[in-house]
């Protein structure tokens, strides 16, 4: 079953880098482990600790100021790798949500799979964002799934976000992918037996 | 109705479509590796349920093995007992498991294709972004997280959404020197990491056409580079002939069925593309990259761009990365000293790759400064080049084969670049970190990496194109 997502509002972290890519969310070295849980403790490793494993004070995640459960970053965010275990590693740090203005497709369909709401806001408002809360850190978002908006809490400012339906239903009511396809059973075995090229 | 090619082969695989759902894809072969399996594994174990179609499902050993005495037991605790994990789960649920020892170990994206188990028409999926490569054959091939690599398992179908569809043309001749590598990283330099995102690319062209497998599987398997869910490359007579004879390539009968089938792929002519986009093969030099991604690649003549070239809000971002690689501004990479130099990947470690080295390095030496290694796809590349004496070439040239593997692109297993080090790679991502902790990576052609072996430095292999017997 996949965690249910329906609405928040909630401080935020600001991450205001492009392209960051899933080495940096969880670099290789930390994929070993065969099971999903533990990979917030390495969340951005390389970027939040030194190669004494002492937390760099100038990051974000290590800065006392900034805390929340939706992450902030810039454009083209989770690129690269397929690995899961970024989403598992955001999820499992204790974030609920991502905006970017940009997302690469295999984070955005693992984020979704693992119920950590990918929220694609316009490059203008993901602006708005950063401004609000490096103008005041104690600035809050609102993300409302149902209706499909995020509204800046301090300024009334709003935009609506896209998301497939399929993948909304999944994430208001916990529907799993396997659960659906199982329950085409029939097709699939039909079309197995189906002269194919 | 006119089609593409890649609505052709998804429109053949489609169990069911619904409006408002995206459709259940049948898939025909499904790769895994140690990686990004466990988890899916246990999520079956859960839920009660078999692997679904035991054999359409494949499975190896190649990110967190160790490429130098394999024979022995992997050393690091966490990297042996993910391998070991994997060969329990597929002696648990009847998966056939090439792995350590195996004559077909290999890196998973070269050995589908060698095997004959990649074919033009079929659906591939893995859990690794790479598997693009496998489009080269007009297939459609991508990479998938553990939570769909579960699904797949379980089903043998996958929920995916079609994506929108791009045309990427190459036309003309290519520069001596200048090879498949080249070419994509020209491609991603211009349209950038994120220009292909939402996209399934084709790639087009006499220039295409006019490469080898080995060189289409190169521009397939860095589309995810640049943000596309895949790429694929309409199947000709250099396919069928290379899929011909392969230990799991159809035989007989089957084999003539099969090959009518292939010569009906191909996007018709008056196919509608979402994108199309066309580039000439004589702008293209040897490429390098100079930053950390791969779109941020220029010609190894070239200068490194200056920040203000940038929007003021991409300028942070382009100064982290050049404080990182420990570049300045408008820096000519051209004789800059490098430590490492990697041969290997999936992107760049077939036989093909492996025979233009040691062409090139035959009769030379590397240079003192620099460490290179040289690391096959799998072990039948391994075999291959021994057999061609290729082996005996990289031991006069100062550096020895090493085991079939991912080794050093992914910073995973033993073989990593140490911190501050310079590392000309023939792999596919030059991100942060991404060969080590602190590594710094160029990522360029299989030949640029030779000759910057044996000069030390970032060199233009044109200079040392008088050497290149092969090439006559």
């Amino acid at each position: 079953m996949t965690k249910i997502f329906k609405h928040i509002q909630t401080s935020v972290v600001p991450l205001p880098i492009e392209n960051i890519d899933t080495d940096q969310i969880i670099p290789a070295r930390f994929l070993k482990a065969t099971t999903r849980e533990g990979f917030g403790n390495n969340l951005f490793r390389d970027w939040r600790f030194d190669e004494n494993d002492q937390p760099k004070a100038d990051f974000v995640l290590n800065h006392p100021t900034y805390s929340g459960k939706v992450l902030v970053a810039g454009k083209n965010f989770g690129c690269g790798s397929s690995r899961e275990h970024a989403a598992w590693a955001i999820s499992d740090y204790g974030f609920d949500a991502v905006v970017s203005s940009f997302f690469a497709d295999i984070f955005k369909g693992n984020a979704l799979n693992n119920g950590l709401l990918p929220v694609q806001v316009s490059d203008d408002f993901l602006k708005k964002i950063f401004d609000a809360v490096f103008a005041d850190h104690t600035t809050e978002v609102e993300i409302d799934l149902e209706n499909q908006f995020i509204r800046i809490s301090s300024t009334g400012e709003k935009e609506n976000f896209e998301i497939n339906p399929y993948k909304k239903a999944c994430l208001i009511n916990g529907y799993d992918d396997i659960d659906y396809i199982l329950s085409n059973r029939q097709a699939v075995e039909e079309y197995e037996k189906a002269p194919n090229p | 109705m006119a089609k593409t090619l890649f609505d052709k082969i998804w429109d053949a695989h489609v169990v069911s479509s619904k409006e408002g759902f995206p459709d259940i894809l049948y898939i025909d072969t499904h790769f895994i590796h140690e990686v990004t399996s466990p988890q899916a594994f246990d999520g079956l174990r859960q839920r009660g349920l078999p692997v679904f179609r035991p054999k359409q499902t494949v499975a190896t050993a190649d990110h967190n093995v160790p490429t130098w005495d394999q024979h022995l037991p992997i050393k690091e605790e966490l990297s042996r007992y993910q391998v070991d994990m994997l060969t329990k789960n597929c002696a648990e649920f009847g998966v056939e498991l090439y792995g350590l020892g195996h004559p077909y170990q290999g890196i998973v994206h070269v050995i589908g294709p060698e095997l004959g188990i990649t074919r033009p028409g079929s659906t591939y999926v893995c859990g690794d972004s790479h598997t693009s490569t496998h489009g080269a054959f007009g297939s459609i091939a991508f990479g998938i997280g553990t939570s769909q690599v579960e699904q797949v398992l379980a089903t043998q179908c996958l929920l995916q959404s079609r994506p929108k569809r791009m045309k990427i043309e190459v036309n003309g001749t290519l520069q001596q020197g200048v090879g498949a590598k080249d070419i994509i990283l020209y491609i991603i330099s211009k349209i950038s990491a994120a220009g292909g995102t939402g996209y399934f690319v084709e790639y087009a062209g006499d220039t295409i056409r006019s490469l080898s497998m080995e060189g289409r599987m190169t521009i397939c398997n860095m589309s995810i580079e640049m943000g596309a869910r895949g790429g694929l490359i309409a199947p000709d007579q250099t396919t069928i002939d290379y899929v011909k004879g392969r230990e799991f390539a159809p035989k007989g009968e089957e084999w003539d069925k099969a090959v009518a089938y292939w010569e009906t792929l191909y996007s018709d002519e008056d196919a509608e593309f979402d994108s199309v986009l066309s580039f000439k093969a004589e702008d293209i030099e040897p490429m390098i990259t100079y930053g950390t991604n791969p779109g941020m690649g220029i010609g190894v003549t070239q200068h490194v761009p200056a920040t203000e070239d940038f929007e003021a809000k991409e300028q942070g971002s382009y100064k982290k990365a050049l404080d990182y690689m420990g570049l300045h501004d408008n820096e000519q990479l051209l004789g800059k000293p490098i430590d490492y130099v990697f041969i290997g990947s999936c992107t760049n470690s077939r036989i093909e790759d492996l025979r233009q080295v040691a062409a090139f390095v035959k009769g030379k030496h590397k240079a003192d400064n620099v460490v290179v290694w040289v690391v096959p796809g799998s072990k039948q590349v391994e075999q291959q080049a021994i057999a061609e004496g290729l082996d005996k070439i990289f031991e006069s040239a100062g550096f020895p084969l090493r085991e079939p593997g991912c080794s050093a692109c992914l910073g995973m297993n033993e073989d990593k670049i140490p911190a501050g080090k310079y590392c000309v790679s023939t792999s596919n991502r030059n991100f942060e970190g991404r060969q080590g902790p602190n590594s710094r990576t160029f990522l360029a052609s299989p030949l640029t990496a030779a000759a910057a072996a044996i000069t030390g430095r970032v060199t233009d292999v044109r200079e040392m194109l008088s050497e290149l017997e092969f090439q006559e």
